[in-house]
């Protein structure tokens, strides 16, 4: 097990499983199909990405290292959110980039019920260590532990 | 974050609880990239980019109508993407079918949301908003609200004006407060390349090629394009506007650049030169090879691969009055190479409704139409998110729309041939 500190964009704890992406996360490319035809999976669906192409994204915890692609990527978002269909947290090495601020702000101030704990600058040993279907924890601070 | 006192009594509800939220929402996103203040919005127009009354984006009319039930639209008029489907795109029974029942069903209703918002006319719907003939084109040095990736990075790159690649729905609260959070690309530290690309082709660099592997190489960063200036020129004419805004939304679509500097012609890069490297930035090679392996790399998603193509998309992002021109010229010699007298796939050119209208002006507009090429104002992303339209074999030279959907990327020169040649 190992920790790491981040810093909070959207607050909040939760445990999930982890997706992982090393490259960046083409919002709308990943989400678009999946919402529009009622996958609540939320299977990926970015042709662009080997290494989430077709795999689950709701309720899990999503381990990237930054957003990229359409300036779609932030409303994108905020409707999983809204639809109850969003990852259950989203966690960046990176420095967080405006679209996926938006969406979680958007997420955070405009949806009720709606909790979705952004955590960014992990740090690019986070990506180097966490794999897919690890254990996250997220707790208060901005600390996050994968097992 | 600092905020002025009339920044803060909007924050505490002086003027709606709805606004209060709007504000909010600035502020939170400022905060998020460690914002000092907020500063004016001085652009004439905003852009917008949500343009398309899809069905699942309920939340998103949900939240428009909340804005315009407070009473807190923008006194900012605005243009917007283009609009997802026009009845003269080839599309058949089925397709059409889940266009109108399943998919933009709520097109009408969110273009009265538009209008009420504060649209610039009926037909300001296209990504390339800052055509001439379009009218929303900013000045060097103002500040805007825009989404829209590839329009942000040419405004930022080409016309010098300052916006930071913002969300949809986060560019109407911009506006509707007058002010953006000053970082990023606003700043004159955040406009400063932390990459030099060094241009080393033995030809011109296909645009749409070169800013895809730009994008995926820098992500967000800022490059500083070095020996282009060799294959464009030193004059920020209409054709090299033309090629950088094709280079831009590669660079934006395969990426998440939003500004880059092209030496001796894009506005910054003739002013300050060298001065915009910041220090430590890091080098990229681009050579034929370079350029190749990127486009061998692009996955290949039909389901048979040697499927002849039933559809070709130009004009993503939406092309301009001189590439009309040009292109009509093209399709035309290259029929009469191959001694064909239409296109031999059905081919449409998309680009913005009034720059159509310009074109429809002109001799070419009668020519193009004689070759069989349709044209129109749709969004091709739009069109193949039709999963009906997935299954199809499209061709296009558009990174962006092959970036987001099942269509096959060509170079120019390819699509010519195919289109009036015959061939995959």
């Amino acid at each position: 097990m190992r920790e790491f500190k981040g810093r909070v964009v959207t607050p909040g704890t939760v445990t999930a499983e982890a997706v992982v992406t090393t490259q960046g996360f083409n919002t709308l490319a990943s989400m678009q199909m999946a919402l529009q035809f009622g996958d609540k999976a939320l299977k990926c669906g970015d042709q662009n990405n080997a290494e989430l192409n077709g795999k689950p994204m709701a309720g899990k915890a999503l381990c990237l290292p930054q957003t990229i692609g359409s300036t779609t990527g932030g409303l994108v978002l905020y409707c999983a959110c809204a639809m109850g269909r969003n990852p259950a947290c989203m966690l960046f090495a990176n420095h967080i980039d405006s679209l996926a601020a938006a969406g979680a702000i958007l997420a955070d101030v405009w949806v009720d019920g709606v909790t979705m704990p952004v955590i960014d600058e992990l740090g690019d040993e986070f990506l180097q260590y966490v794999k897919d279907g690890m254990k996250i924890t997220i707790k208060e601070g901005g600390i996050v532990c994968v097992e | 974050m600092f905020l002025t006192d009339e920044q803060k009594r909007i924050l505490n509800g002086e003027k709606g609880e709805t606004m209060a939220k709007v504000m909010k929402t600035m502020v939170m996103y400022g905060e998020a990239f460690e914002a000092e203040k907020l500063v004016p919005i001085t652009s004439k127009y905003n852009h917008l980019v949500t343009s398309f009354g899809l069905k699942v984006m309920s939340p998103v009319y949900d939240l428009m109508q909340q804005l315009l039930d407070a009473g807190v639209a923008s006194g900012q008029k605005f243009s917007v993407d283009p609009r997802p489907i026009d009845k003269n795109v080839p599309a058949n029974f089925l397709q059409n079918f889940v266009f109108n029942k399943f998919m933009y069903t709520k097109q009408d209703f969110y273009e009265k949301q538009l209008n009420e918002l504060g649209l610039m006319d009926e037909n300001a719907f296209t990504c390339a908003c800052y055509m001439d003939e379009v009218g929303n084109k900013p000045q060097k040095g103002e500040i805007l609200s825009w989404a829209e990736s590839s329009a942000v990075v040419y405004a930022n790159s080409v016309l010098g004006a300052r916006c930071n690649r913002n969300s949809g729905i986060l560019d109407i609260m911009g506006s509707i407060v007058g002010y953006v959070p000053y970082f990023g690309l606003l700043t004159d530290e955040g406009r400063k390349a932390t990459w030099v690309v060094k241009i080393q082709t033995t030809k011109k660099p296909e645009a749409q090629l070169l800013g895809s592997a730009i994008g995926m190489k820098v992500m967000e960063d800022v490059p500083y394009v070095v020996g282009l200036d060799k294959w464009l020129g030193t004059d920020l004419n209409e054709e090299a506007c033309t090629y950088l805004k094709d280079f831009g939304a590669a660079t934006a679509s395969n990426g998440a650049v939003g500004l880059y500097h092209i030496e001796n012609l894009t506005p910054e890069a003739v002013e300050l030169g060298k001065s915009l490297i910041a220090e430590g930035a890091k080098e990229y090679v681009i050579d034929d090879a370079e350029l190749e392996s990127v486009k061998n790399n692009y996955p290949v998603i039909w389901k048979n691969p040697d499927a002849k193509p039933k559809l070709c998309f130009m004009g993503c992002p939406h092309m301009s009055l001189q590439q009309l021109k040009d292109w009509t010229d093209k399709v035309e010699a290259g029929l009469q190479a191959s001694g064909n007298k239409k296109v031999v796939i059905p081919t449409v050119f998309t680009a913005a409704p009034k720059v159509l209208e310009a074109f429809n002006k002109t001799e070419y507009a009668e020519r193009l139409k004689a070759t069989g090429v349709i044209t129109s104002y749709i969004c091709p992303l739009m069109y193949m998110n039709n999963p009906l339209c997935k299954t199809m074999p499209v061709i296009t030279s558009s990174n962006k729309l092959r970036t987001y959907t099942s269509a096959r990327y060509y170079t120019d020169d390819e699509i010519l041939v195919a289109i009036t040649k015959g061939g995959k």
